[in-house]
């Protein structure tokens, strides 16, 4: 399978990464080369088997479902690039 | 005496505590190196009055007989690892001024054991690559030179001449750990990404059993594939500095409750009536004939230090690097997702939240982290996900049976080549075709993909002069046989000499 440069822009949208006509040729070609290298599992029988969920057999840890942690909201916000009150400020989403 | 930067952390372990030299002058021999190392790169930050503080509380420790087991150990920090209250990066422009208000569990169990923080180590961006190239910061320059090449401290402090990479994605830690500038550093592998620069500089490296070592603070990449480990000189530097980094961690539900095993006790084990796998699939196309001089040299080694050496098949081998590149891209482009633009990190103003994120993005992430993140969307989007994503796991559940069946039959570990080639130049690979950069991890992603533990030791060095490396491949949680036969092939090669300092 390849993609076009339709295909690329949707991609890019749906990854919310803003690409420029000049870059649309190369990143098909280079998706493109990766998709194709990849075209080899199709070789593969797979047939009956399950697809891997955990590389080490293991049971998930469980711990009591309460409050452990938190309590400060300022060092939550601290690396933000904009914010009110202990809020992240966003553009305006609902009209 | 030996200089204090040229020790081992064994060596240096034993002369802080018999009070040779003390953790702050061991720590200042440090700093001075660094500071006489930065063209190249392999620093992104350093740290030099946090690593004094620190080397001072170790002084104190030591003086009253409480030293821990990494008590004064200079090490650095590959920049994917969150360090409370110091820069952070993942060498992304996205994170470039993230100071995390926490510590990643690997290092806040290093410091609890007396390590000291030298600096940030250089890496490719958010980990993807394999020679260092993507780092938002520039590339790291290998200590290692080809004989005869032009490479030289040029007079402006920048280095002249086509240098070489130090492989990747621990590029920086690699590079500085071969430089002596650090006893050891941390480092992170989700496709190669400790035991390719391991083996391209010199150095030893290990990615223990996925679950080892607890993922919490470290940047994620591909959550079912990422583990930590160690960059040293020596074998029984790796499994002193991997005991301090493993251990249980409530925070990370993939981190698994055993207890870790004494590695260094094991360092000198031997590999006598152990059984080691010789996989006949590693034999690649266009494999280079003095790796295949020294896998060759490694079986000798190890045979003749009292192992059975038997061929063993793993089938799959050659599909482990495609399905790689679903799996990894896939689980990033869900990982970096989180770069919004919001709560952390670069924001670029839009007319409306989408085009804030679209253009945060774009101007954050440099080329291969788009790339892969596009390639991950692509392969989990509807329509594509049972033709790419669940057949690329289902490709990786049958590679992980490869190594069961092996192990079943009575082998303890597998020895391979760690890398095709040796060290590459700069700008020589991948500018056109991305697939050739990734093909450096062809012998390194199977063990990734099976969640097992692999070693990388230097063995030999080429024709033009530069290491070449070993891997050794466990079974599941079986380190310890890794050091044991790690230890094998070191004594057989002789320690590699390191190179001169040409760059101060």
């Amino acid at each position: 399978m390849s993609v076009d440069e339709k295909t690329v822009r949707r991609i890019a949208h749906l990854a919310r990464i803003a690409v420029t006509d000049q870059e649309v040729p190369h990143l098909q070609g280079e998706l493109n080369a990766i998709l194709s290298f990849v075209e080899q599992l199709n070789e593969v029988n797979v047939d009956g088997v399950e697809p891997m969920t955990s590389v080490t057999p293991m049971t998930m840890k469980k711990r009591q479902d309460g409050v452990t942690d938190g309590g400060y909201p300022e060092k939550i916000v601290q690396n933000a690039p904009a914010t009110e009150d202990n809020f992240f400020l966003v553009p305006k989403v609902v009209e | 005496m030996t200089e204090l930067t040229h020790l081992t952390i064994a060596e240096a372990r034993d002369g802080l505590k018999a009070k040779t030299f003390s953790a702050t002058e061991l720590a200042q021999a440090h700093i001075a190196a660094v500071e006489k190392a930065k063209a190249l790169n392999a620093y992104v930050l350093e740290t030099p009055e946090k690593a004094l503080a620190m080397a001072k509380a170790s002084d104190e420790k030591i003086a009253k007989g409480e030293a821990r087991p990494m008590e004064g150990i200079p090490l650095g920090i590959k920049d994917l690892f969150c360090t409370e209250g110091v820069t952070s990066t993942a060498a992304s422009k996205i994170l470039g001024n993230f100071k995390p208000p926490y510590e990643s569990t690997v290092t806040q169990n290093l410091w609890n054991d007396g390590a000291v923080m030298l600096g940030k180590l250089n890496m490719d961006e958010f980990a993807m690559g394999s020679s260092n190239e993507t780092s938002a910061f520039g590339p790291v320059v290998s200590p290692w030179r080809r004989e005869g090449s032009n490479v030289s401290a040029g007079a402006s402090g920048q280095i002249e001449g086509t240098h070489l990479v130090p492989g990747g994605s621990s590029g920086g830690s690699a590079a500085a750990v071969a430089a002596h500038l650090c006893l050891g550093a941390t480092a992170t592998d989700t496709g190669g990404s400790i035991r390719q620069p391991a083996a391209f500089t010199g150095t030893v490296g290990i990615k223990p059993t996925y679950g080892r070592v607890s993922r919490w603070g470290t940047v994620a990449f591909a959550s079912s594939l990422d583990q930590a480990g160690p960059i040293t000189r020596t074998v029984r530097d790796a499994a002193i500095m991997l005991r301090s980094m493993s251990g249980p961690d409530a925070k990370d539900t993939t981190c698994v409750d055993l207890p870790v095993p004494d590695y260094e006790a094991a360092v000198t084990r031997g590999v006598k009536g152990l059984k080691i796998g010789i996989p006949k699939e590693y034999r690649v196309d266009g494999m280079s004939p003095e790796i295949e001089q020294l896998w060759h040299q490694g079986v000798e080694w190890l045979r003749a230090a009292g192992a059975e050496i038997v061929e063993v098949s793993l089938p799959h081998t050659k599909y482990a690097l495609p399905a790689y590149y679903i799996v990894a891209p896939a689980e990033a482009s869900s990982n970096l997702a989180r770069y919004d633009g919001v709560r952390y990190g670069l924001r670029e103003n839009g007319k409306d939240i989408v085009e804030l994120y679209e253009k945060s993005r774009a101007a954050g992430f440099g080329r291969e982290v788009k790339r892969r993140i596009m390639i991950g969307t692509y392969v989990l989007s509807a329509g594509y996900y049972d033709a790419y994503y669940v057949r690329a796991q289902k490709i990786r559940t049958l590679i992980k049976q490869d190594f069961e069946k092996v192990y079943a039959d009575g082998v303890h570990a597998i020895l391979t080549p760690a890398t095709p080639t040796a060290a590459f130049g700069i700008g020589e690979k991948g500018s056109g075709d991305p697939v050739e950069m990734y093909l450096n991890d062809i012998f390194t992603v199977t063990v990734n993909m099976a969640g097992l533990p692999g070693i990388a030791v230097p063995a030999g060095l080429d024709a033009q002069g530069l290491p070449l490396g070993l891997q050794l491949i466990g079974r599941a949680f079986d380190e310890e046989t890794l050091f044991a036969a790690g230890q094998v092939i070191e004594d057989a090669a002789g320690r590699i000499k390191l190179p001169q300092p040409w760059w101060a």
